[in-house]
Order: structure tokens, then sequence, then C-alpha cells
């Protein structure tokens, strides 16, 4: 079983939506839709579960043109950011509802229901109505109604969003493990990419209605084909740095250094050079590190780390710091980068070199 | 100084207080609880013409307008009698039921559909065909008592039923629409979609999963339709005759060689109260959710 979108793309009133998209999602496999607000996860998924067609291009399943067919017949289950249930009917009657559709007997259907019931423990509710719950007991009662369906394609625009913390790491720990039996094709659309990163699979980087990358998530991680999906798949963002490369060595920013680790072997040129927040460090990790001097803009403290934002010429940057530190605002500090963790893009924003670091793991 | 007297625990309060008891007390046994006497000014504006309907209904002609009774001196049954033996009179009542009943069905089985479609799908021109609905209503019936009764009686459909029953669809299709589209846009659009994906087709997921949740617009639009088409009486009159002649068509022509018979006239007023006061018992939690068409 496979997913194929071919050349889709959707635009409404002439905005475009979704750019042309080749996309094939294997069974079995987790996909996770990694971007910003805005950036089409949802219009991607609309298009995949058949609930708008596409304005060019074909959507296949299992090689098979699926494009025109109505949302009834495609065999999809789809869980929405809002929880979403039947309110007129009890948490059964919801859960069994797709199986009852589907015209399955009554005992099938009650040993169904009573299993997803179990795994969503949702057993001592079943009688209830599904606004009588709480939030993450509603969202629960429509991930069971996503998986009684055994449905060959599971969307899941956003579900955990709308959840409190607690709630939101137990059901991401949970989600995978309840699917992957199944066997379907996962299709999971989150803007955080932590969670991309804790879910695993495959990840597909969205920007501006376009999919800038897709593979492997550690891969794409790791090895971001260019500047755009680097910033997507960053939280904080990643930060950025100008870089001229003349004979032999590299000029960050106003800090000169022999061309070594990214920019080794560069032909002569300006480039971007990108790093992680978590890069950015306040001690000089190393004798190569390189130290700028930056002001210090805010610091947030969340519990036992530290977030410095440093801006640097008219860049701004995020370094993540280990430990509480209190540092005096709006003065200079000078800051380090290893040139190890630096990545290298064009200036169009394409990858040049990826960072010694991450090439090696 | 009575003020201070009247306090509580007043009368346990050692000292020379004798000479002002018994006065605190006669002025306490004549003071005027406000809201009291707001209530019952309110229930005697509001409930004496409903008395004195039914008052006047259970006399006699002769002691309606002999004498001025607060009560019913010679307490009879007959006029109710009357009503329920004479067809002329009962037939009323059922031809005002059969019509009202017919509209309140054309009306919801007209209204759901048009409502889902305002509340769901944007097309050309759908807030001026909206706001072009409710314009409907601005015109008194009055306005389309010649048109109807010309254009009935060219299709041969004067004096029925289904006659009033489509004339009072022009008021109340577009309140019903109205009030239904505020319930509708109240449900989520993805609880559509949802049903769509769990394979519901979609007259199936209207009926199971859609009415239940606007049940109480539905309520409140057919209790709307009910009471205009009810009371309405310009329109009904002008399109019936005889065979579809509504009740208060009756009561307006009942000035019989004997003079106008007071106690039955009267009787007739109370069954005609009876049916919508039913109708607002059963509807009453709604009401107030109606009056805001949804949109709170």
């Amino acid at each position: 079983m496979a997913l194929t979108l071919d050349g889709v793309s959707k635009s409404v009133n002439g905005q475009v939506h979704v750019h042309p998209i080749d996309l094939t999602l294997e069974a079995g496999t987790m996909n996770v839709l990694l971007g910003p607000t805005l950036s089409g996860k949802t219009s991607l998924m609309r298009l995949m579960a058949g609930l708008d067609a596409p304005t060019k291009g074909r959507i296949l399943w299992n090689g098979e043109d699926v494009t025109g067919q109505r949302v009834q017949d495609r065999g999809v289950a789809m869980v929405y950011q809002q929880f979403i249930n039947y309110p007129s009917m009890t948490v059964y009657d919801n859960v069994a509802s797709p199986m009852r559709l589907l015209g399955k007997s009554k005992g099938e259907i009650d040993a169904a229901v009573r299993r997803a019931a179990d795994l969503m423990r949702l057993t001592p509710f079943l009688d209830r109505k599904p606004l009588e719950l709480s939030g993450g007991q509603q969202q629960r009662c429509a991930l069971a109604r996503a998986l009684v369906k055994d449905a060959g394609l599971v969307l899941l625009d956003e579900p955990l969003a709308n959840l409190d913390y607690k709630l939101r790491e137990e059901l991401r720990a949970e989600i995978p493990n309840i699917f992957r039996e199944a066997g379907s094709v996962f299709v999971y659309a989150t803007t955080e990419p932590e969670e991309a990163l804790l879910l695993g699979g495959n990840v597909a980087t969205l920007w501006e209605g376009r999919v800038t990358q897709f593979g492997r998530t550690p891969d794409v991680y790791r090895q971001p084909v260019d500047a755009t999906t680097a910033r997507v798949f960053s939280d904080p963002p990643m930060n950025f740095v100008d870089v001229t490369v003349r004979g032999g060595t590299a000029r960050f920013g106003d800090v000169e250094a022999p061309a070594t680790a990214a920019t080794a072997g560069l032909a002569d040129g300006t480039y971007l050079a990108g790093f992680r927040p978590n890069h950015l460090t306040l001690e000089a990790a190393g004798p190569d590190a390189l130290t700028f001097t930056g002001t210090l803009a805010v610091t947030e403290i969340t519990g036992s780390e530290t977030f410095v934002h440093v801006d640097y010429g008219d860049r701004r940057w995020v370094g993540l710091i280990h430990g509480v530190r209190n540092l005096p605002l709006g003065r200079p500090i000078p800051v380090h980068l290893d040139p190890a963790h630096a990545y290298v893009f064009a200036e169009g924003g394409a990858l040049v070199a990826a960072a010694p670091y991450a090439a090696a793991a | 100084m009575t003020d201070a007297t009247a306090a509580p625990g007043a009368a346990t309060i050692p000292g020379d207080l004798t000479a002002s008891r018994p006065r605190a007390a006669t002025r306490r046994r004549f003071r005027p609880n406000g809201s009291a006497v707001v209530i019952a000014l309110y229930l005697l504006f509001l409930m004496l013409p409903l008395y004195w309907l039914l008052n006047m209904s259970l006399k006699t002609n002769a002691e309606i307008l002999g004498s001025f009774t607060l009560f019913p001196r010679n307490l009879t049954f007959e006029n109710y009698a009357t009503i329920l033996t004479d067809p002329s009179w009962y037939s009323g009542y059922v031809n005002s039921l059969i019509y009202v009943t017919l509209n309140v069905a054309i009306t919801l089985t007209v209204a759901l559909p048009a409502a889902y479609a305002f509340s769901r799908y944007s097309f050309m021109g759908d807030k001026h065909l909206f706001f072009w609905l409710l314009t409907n209503r601005m015109a008194p019936p009055a306005v389309f008592a010649l048109p109807f009764f010309q254009l009935y009686s060219s299709v041969n459909l004067f004096d029925t039923h289904i006659a009033v029953a489509l004339a009072h669809c022009l008021f109340n299709v577009p309140l019903a629409v109205w009030i239904l589209e505020g319930f509708m846009r109240g449900v989520p659009k993805e609880i559509d979609e949802t049903a769509y994906i769990d394979g519901y087709s979609f007259p199936r997921f209207f009926v199971k999963i859609f009415m239940p949740l606007i049940a109480s617009g539905i309520g409140v639009a057919a209790f709307f339709a009910f009471m205009f088409s009810w009371v309405e009486l310009l329109l009904s009159r002008t399109l019936t005759a005889v065979d579809a002649k509504p009740i208060a068509a009756t009561m307006t022509r009942t000035v019989g060689a004997s003079g106008v018979d007071w106690g039955v006239l009267a009787a007739a007023g109370v069954l005609t109260i009876v049916p919508g006061a039913l109708v607002i018992w059963f509807v009453r939690n709604y009401i107030a959710k109606g009056f805001a068409l949804g949109r709170v």
C-alpha cells in the first residue's frame, strides 16, 4: 500500500496554497508533515483525504487514480486539531460508527470498540457523551474512532496541539505504537521540530506551500538540503551569519579564520553559515572556536536552561545555554561558535556543505 | 427614631421603649414590599384579559349582558358544549390545525436544506440572497392578499388547506432559514467532514448526526412557524370560504340573527389559546436561544 501524490497542487481564487508536490508515502510508515502555521500542512492533508480536489495533478492509492473519488469511498481516517466527535452519540457509538457504516457484525464491532477503548483508556466513559469528557478524553475518543476504522491512510492533523503538556507527552509516546500494528500509511502534521524527532519515521518539511525536503527524519535533521528546511527544522530557528571565503580564509561576519571544517575547499565567494541554538556558547568550546561580540537583547530562563538572544550586526541569534544565567541586558557579550557546527549554504539557500559533526554522525 | 426601635432585636434592648413598641408593630404590618407590588400589578395586567375571557366563557349570555360579575354566578359549560358538538365550530379548529401542521412541515423541509447551504457554502450573491429572504417579512400580509387570492383561484387551490399553508410559507420559510442558519453555523464544519470520512453519505449524516445537533434550533423554528400560522388571520380568511375555513375566521363571522353569542365566542377564544399555550410550554427552554437566533 502506498499513497502517491503526482504533481498535486492547489490554488484558491488565484492564490496558490500548495505548490506542485511529488511524494510517495509507504505503508507502515510514520510520515510527519513539519512546518509553521500557514505552510500548507492542513491543505495538503485535505488533498490526501479527498476533502478537497487538487487543482492540478493526480493522487494515487496503490497505483490507482483516486483523484476524483468521493471521500466516503477513500478508506481514510482523520483526526483534527479540534476535538471533533458526534456530540449527540455516546462514546461507544462514536467509536462504533465507522464500523457500523462498513456493515461489520455486532460482535466484531463490540470487540473492536472495547479494544480501542482499552488502548485509549476510555473504557469507563463508553456510556458518556463526548462533551461530558475532558479535552484529552475527547481527543482520545476521536483517535479511537480513527483506530477502529482500520483505514489504509490515517491522517492526524496536529492532534495533540490543544492538549496540555503532560497529556501531550503521554499520547505522543503512545500514538506511534498504537498505530504501528495496523500497517497503514500515517501522516502526522505538527509545527514542532521536537515532535517530529520524537515520532521518528519520515519527515516532509513544508514552507509556504512547498515541500522543501522529504526523507528519514534524522537525515533531514542532520543534512537539510537548504536554509529554509534548516530553519523549519530547528526550534528556536537556526542562526545565520554571512561568510566570505577568499583564498583559504573564511570570514564569518567580522571574524576571520582559516577555512576549515565545512568551509574547507570551497570556491571563493559569499555564503551563508547556519548553526543551531545549542551550538552557540558563552564559553569557548575548543581551540578553533570563533568569538563574536554581539549585544545581549533578551534572556529567557526556562527552568534549567537559558535562551540568550544576541544581536550580531543586523541578525538576531538565539543561543541555548545550560544553567540559569543572569546576564546584563544591552551590553556587549562575547559568544562562541565552533566552525565544526556550522552548515554552509549558498546565497540562494541550497546546502553547500553540511556541518562536519552532522555528516560524521 | 422609629427606624432605630424597629431594628432587629430592638424589643430585647432594655430601656424605656414601651411607648414606641405598638406604633412600630403597626407600621411594620403596612409596610409595602416594592417587588411584591410590582409583581402583583404585572400579573394583574397580564392575567386580567385572560381571566375575563375565561370568566365570560363560563357565563350565560344573560349574565354577560345583564350585570357586572367578577366570577360566574351561574356556572355553565354550555358554551363549550356548543363548540365541541357543532361541526361549523369545531371544523374551524380542525381546519386550522391541518394547515398549520402542513405549513410547519413544509417550512422545515424547505428551510433545513436552504439554511445548510447558507451556512456551509459560499456562492455568488449568497449574502444578498440571505438578506433578501428577510425582506419578505417586511411587507404586511395584507399586501399579498389580493395577488394570492387571484393566483390560487386561477390554479383551483382556493379554499384548500394547502393554499393557506403555502401562503404562510412566504413568511415562515425566511424566518426559519434565518433561525436555522444561526444554529447550523455554530456546528463546526469539521463534524461534517469527519462524518464523510467515516463513511456517512450526506442524507444519512444530515439526519443521524446533524439534525440532533441543531434539534433545539429546529424546535424554535417550528415554534415560530406554528405561532405565525396559528394567529395569522387575513390571508387564511381571504383564501378560504367553507372547506378550509380557520377558527379565527369562524369567530369573526358569528354574528347571528339573535346578535352576538358572547359566551360561545369567549369559549372559542379560550380554546384557541390552548394549542399555542401548549406549544409554548414545550419549547419554553429554547425560546430565549431562538430569539438570539442561535447567535449566542
